[in-house]
């Protein structure tokens, strides 16, 4: 489950598959700016069908803690 | 008894910024990947003597230009950036224009989704046989509000002034309106400093700034604005293949391309073109509609949907027949 996520992400963030990995801090990547945000904003709600409140988002670190979060929250 | 437009013009100040300017500036920013994703390549500036009234009465000048402007007989003006805090740029603006002293004349302040809020009021002002013929304006120059090194809203939002003759007509053009409003949303979206609640005391900067939370804002339009559109067919008792085209505030191109996929749209049917202009708030949809029309996308008897958004957070959509 969590491959084809992080599989969605990379697109997503325009990376290689193979550059993202579970334990990796999303905002430590060099894509990661304001335009990744809204990718990825928009990849969650088409693909879970949630959106994150900025608070929320704010306190996720990595990518599997991202993906948990969305697990409980879909 | 009805209300229909009958004219729109706009009016974008000189002063222009492009990505190559700003990437100068932010030599880590893109300007190519900006214009890519956001669909944005140039905005324009007010002067710094140059105000959203400014802006507003260029574009009334052009649209009055074919009008007897003694006949207009209410002013509506959508603006979040006025010359003061009083007295009313409406009334200021009458004055520049010489139009008659015995009509009406008042601002209103909302944002993105102020221009179909201002159809919602000339109609029923008109409706209700209060007056005939309405100069709606919109003036924003929320440039003045930006703080210079937040690239982000730079590379957004342009300033720009829109005027539209909204009149009386036999049958009713302009259709049945959604509203929405929700406070919860008013910290995302903000200019801080020069605020009652402050006591109008700048505190650690030199002007009211502009603060905009990206993501949030973009949270709240994308859940609110699928169901908008639903609502909106609904009460005008039509479907989304009777709509002819949809002017969406025209935010930036990302947000509309998700949108429009969220939906269901026919691409080829959304208006998309803020390439020279970008966000450009309550003026995005007249500058649209304008474009639409010299451009023959659109022409008369065609119904367009159309959808404001933003700041408040506040929305509204309606269904005109052109």
């Amino acid at each position: 489950m969590i491959d084809n996520f992080i599989a969605l992400l990379a697109d997503a963030l325009e990376k290689e598959t193979s550059d993202v990995n579970r334990d990796d801090k999303f905002r430590n990547y060099e894509e990661w700016d304001s335009l990744a945000v809204l990718s990825v904003i928009a990849m969650i709600k088409t693909n879970y069908n949630i959106t994150i409140p900025r608070k929320d988002f704010d306190e996720l670190n990595t990518i599997s803690e991202l993906f948990e979060y969305i697990q409980a929250h879909r | 008894m009805g209300a229909k437009i009958k004219q729109v013009e706009y009016y974008l100040p000189e002063g222009i910024l492009t990505n190559e300017e700003l990437e100068k500036a932010y030599p880590e920013w893109s300007a190519t990947k900006l214009e890519k994703k956001v669909g944005i390549k140039q905005r324009h500036i007010s002067g710094p003597n140059e105000t959203s009234l400014d802006l507003a009465t260029r574009a009334a000048i052009k649209v009055l230009e074919k009008e007897d402007k003694d006949l207009i007989d209410f002013v509506l003006f959508c603006t979040q950036s006025p010359d003061y805090l009083l007295p009313t740029s409406a009334c200021l603006l009458q004055s520049r224009l010489g139009l008659k002293t015995n009509i009406g004349a008042l601002d209103f302040n909302l944002g993105c989704s102020g221009y179909v809020y201002g159809l919602a009021l000339a109609k029923g002002l008109i409706n209700s046989g209060v007056c005939k013929n309405i100069l709606l304006v919109t003036g924003e120059t929320y440039s003045k509000f930006i703080a210079e090194d937040d690239i982000s809203n730079r590379s957004i939002f342009g300033d720009a002034g829109t005027a539209t003759i909204v009149t009386y007509s036999d049958e009713d053009q302009l259709g049945e309106f959604i509203f929405g409003t929700d406070g919860i949303g008013a910290e995302n979206l903000i200019v801080n400093g020069l605020s009652a609640r402050n006591s109008y005391i700048l505190k650690d900067v030199d002007r009211p700034t502009l603060y905009m939370n990206g993501p949030e804002i973009f949270n709240f339009t994308i859940e609110t604005i699928p169901p908008l559109i639903q609502q909106v067919l609904s009460k005008n008792k039509l479907q989304l293949s009777g709509i002819d085209y949809f002017i969406l505030h025209q935010a930036n191109k990302y947000i509309l391309e998700f949108l429009i996929s969220e939906i269901g749209l026919d691409k080829s049917k959304c208006h998309i073109d803020m390439l020279d202009y970008g966000n450009t708030v309550s003026n995005t949809i007249p500058i649209a509609f304008k474009d639409a029309f010299e451009q023959s996308k659109i022409q008369e008897g065609d119904k367009v949907l159309l959808a404001g958004f933003g700041v408040g957070y506040s929305w509204c959509s309606t269904i005109i027949t052109i």
